[in-house]
């Protein structure tokens, strides 16, 4: 039966997604605010749907569902559509959500490509601190992700701005200082998020294995990313880093996000790749 | 309906040269003229719009023939002879007069369409007529309902946003890095009239404070004074750069005045806070190199002017989609006017009491069974009879011909007694 949900669960997550998205490009492209408010409210739905679809998976496989490859990018979805639900109801930024939409529609896809298989936990990972560590360092990609797609529409803005061509984004993109704004309160949200995700982990790792850092391919990656926000961060405080700098940086460091969470599990392996 | 007529007569820039304009009768202000069109016989309700760019009145009247010639008599006066005058005179009547309304009221007919100002003004307008009790039952529905056309145009096109003017267009540009203008530091070099238009814009806006630097300080200070700033000499300019976020340039300069170096050499102490740069200066003024540094957008006259074109195609499109509205919103206003008609009227009130009363007639007798036939057609008499007494005094006022009260004014009162639809959706 909870079985049956599950999937029945995932199928809707799919349409009602990738429909939020068709609804969000078509605002894009009208520009019409009402069809804004039905894109979004779809977008609401899908991620009420998305917390049911996790809470059914923690039931059937018994432990939060962030070890396979597919949990993982799924909670990612999860925590990029409830960081940015949670975004848009303090700020405004013009045509956010289309380009949000977009990137959470790609991993929905990407989600429901890879297996669903459920595998056995490890001893290792039976532990309360996975939900913790595992999650807190997921909610932190969200809200990186979200700077991502900022530092797109920052450097497409900037683009139009500067070569005097005010074109098709001109007029649909928000303001310069609303896209660093952005940046600022995602990365900033994301690295302290991140900063707590290692935190967390260093810990469990004593505890489980009886030494704080191994150098595993995913903490040393891990490491370069936080240092990447580490810099943005820092220069922003001290010496003003802003606009097209910190786009850059928030550009790179999602990289180096989704390398970490990709690249060094299947090219590098370690104690983190996920379990098959 | 009566032969009540909605008849607008009017001047604008497009059929009347100014010279003729400035010469015609509302130069006094609105008052004495709306009491003398009030004192005409023929008029039943009047408004009177008067702007530098149109001078249109609005009444409503059996007579509309005799009327207009008053009202030449009254606009032209023994300035401008008949023949010319009605050259230069359009006159709508009904629904063409309804439409041009709402065409002016959304900025449709304005010289620079979209323009937001003429709505005010035609608000204050239609202020001083009401005021003056000059407009009745039908204008003030015909001048609220030219409002929120107005009002939806605004909303459902993007005639209003795009800027047709390089101050204008110096505010979007602002708008597009900045967000908002909302103490944001503006600082002119040179006191030209175009930098001053685009300062008061931006100072319109919400830009907190103007400096003003030019190499004739008294002028500086003169136009400082006239923007609620303060002058700096020139050679301060450098040390400004720190403080400022939008500059703009229109000295009469031969050589560059601003180099990218020494821009960049500030941008640290900036924290690199945007800087915003037009060179309205014909030769420039600011090194074109500028736009290389980060943070820094510098934008020259042709810029701006590109802008200007842009917005232009664009506000044309929007155009043709809010004259669609106008045409829309002028159909439901004709229907509404025909709800309005004695005719209807008395039959929407005669459907909605017999109804009452027959569904308590239907009500009661559901309550008792074991009347007969005959006793029912007994009751069933009496509740038409009711019915017809209690509509007959009703109808009496709505028939009577009586002078004092308009007919539009009848019907508008009893439909609002009985609560009739009145075929119209919005609440305005």
């Amino acid at each position: 039966m909870i079985t049956e949900i599950n999937f029945l669960l995932f199928q809707a997550i799919i349409a009602v997604t990738l429909g939020s998205t068709a609804v969000y490009l078509a605002f894009f492209i009208s520009q019409k605010e009402k069809i804004r408010t039905v894109a979004r409210n779809i977008l609401v739905l899908s991620g009420v749907l998305q917390t049911l679809y996790i809470i059914t998976r923690y039931i059937l496989t018994g432990h939060t569902p962030i070890t396979s490859m597919h949990e993982t990018v799924f909670f990612f979805v999860w925590a990029m559509t409830w960081a940015y639900l949670s975004f848009r109801w303090r700020y405004t930024v013009k045509n956010f959500g289309t380009f949000t939409s977009i990137l959470i529609s790609a991993l929905v896809i990407v989600s429901a490509m890879v297996s669903r298989d459920i595998n056995p936990l490890p001893p290792l990972l039976r532990s309360w601190w996975l939900p913790v560590h595992a999650g807190v360092t997921i909610i932190a990609y969200g809200f990186l992700a979200l700077a991502f797609v900022g530092g797109i529409m920052y450097l497409v803005q900037e683009w139009e701005l500067k070569s005097k061509r005010f074109g098709y984004f001109f007029s649909r993109l928000p303001s310069l200082q609303a896209l660093d704004q952005l940046n600022n309160h995602c990365v900033t949200t994301g690295f302290i998020f991140l900063t707590l995700g290692i935190v967390t982990g260093t810990i469990w790792a004593k505890q489980a294995l009886g030494t704080y850092w191994r150098w595993d391919p995913k903490e040393t990656w891990t490491v370069i990313t936080w240092f990447i926000y580490l810099i943005q961060f820092h220069q922003r405080l001290t010496v003003g880093w802003r606009g097209k700098r910190a786009a850059v940086m928030a550009i790179i460091g999602f990289c180096s996000v989704i390398f970490t969470l990709w690249g060094a599990s299947y090219l590098l392996g370690g104690e983190h790749s996920y379990v098959r | 309906m009566s032969g009540e007529k909605i008849m607008l007569l009017g001047v604008n820039h497009k059929t009347t040269p100014v010279e003729v304009r400035e010469k015609m009768a509302v130069t006094e202000g609105y008052e004495p003229a709306l009491l003398r069109l009030k004192a005409l016989k023929e008029c039943r309700e009047c408004y009177l719009l008067s702007t530098c760019n149109r001078v249109e009145l609005l009444l409503v009247t059996e007579q509309p023939e005799e009327l207009k010639k008053k009202i030449l008599d009254f606009l032209f006066g023994a300035e401008v002879s008949r023949e010319q005058s009605r050259d230069y005179l359009y006159t709508y009547y009904d629904e063409d007069a309804v439409h041009h309304l709402f065409m002016v009221a959304a900025s449709l007919d304005s010289m620079i369409v979209g323009e937001a100002q003429i709505l005010g003004q035609i608000k204050e307008a239609y202020r001083h007529a009401a005021g003056l009790g000059c407009t009745g039952a039908l204008l003030n529905k015909l001048l609220h309902k030219a409002f929120s056309v107005a009002k939806r145009v605004r909303s459902e096109t993007g005639i209003g946003s795009s800027a047709v003017s390089i101050s204008y267009a110096a505010v979007q540009l602002a708008k597009k890095i900045f967000g908002s203008l909302d103490g944001k530091k503006v600082l002119l070099i040179g006191a030209g009239e175009m930098a001053e238009l685009a300062a008061e814009h931006l100072v319109g806006q919400g830009a907190a404070e103007v400096m003003v630097a030019n190499r004739t300080l008294s002028r500086a200070a003169a136009l400082s004074k006239k923007l609620g700033g303060r002058a700096v000499s020139l050679h301060e300019l450098q040390s400004q750069l720190e403080y400022v976020d939008i500059i703009i340039s229109s000295t009469g300069a031969t050589g560059l005045i601003l180099y990218k170096d020494e821009v960049k050499a500030v941008m640290r102490q900036r924290r690199n806070r945007p800087l915003f740069m037009i060179d309205i200066a014909v030769p420039r003024d600011l090194d074109p190199k500028l736009i290389e540094l980060e943070n820094v957008f510098l934008y020259d006259i042709d810029d701006l002017t590109s802008v200007v074109e842009m917005n232009k195609t664009e506000r044309e499109k929007e155009a043709v989609k809010a004259a669609g509205i106008v045409d829309e919103e002028t159909l439901k206003f004709g229907h509404w006017r025909e709800g309005m008609a004695i005719i209807p009227t008395i039959r929407a009130m005669r459907g909605k009491i017999e109804a009452i009363c027959w569904e308590e007639l239907e009500r009661t007798c559901a309550k008792m069974p074991e009347m007969s036939v005959k006793e029912r057609k007994r009751l069933e008499k009496m509740t038409s009879s009711i019915a017809a007494k209690v509509l007959h005094d009703p109808l009496q006022y709505l028939k009577n011909d009586d002078c004092e009260r308009s007919n539009e004014k009848k019907v508008y009162n009893l439909r609002n007694i009985f609560k009739l639809e009145d075929g119209d959706d919005d609440a305005s």
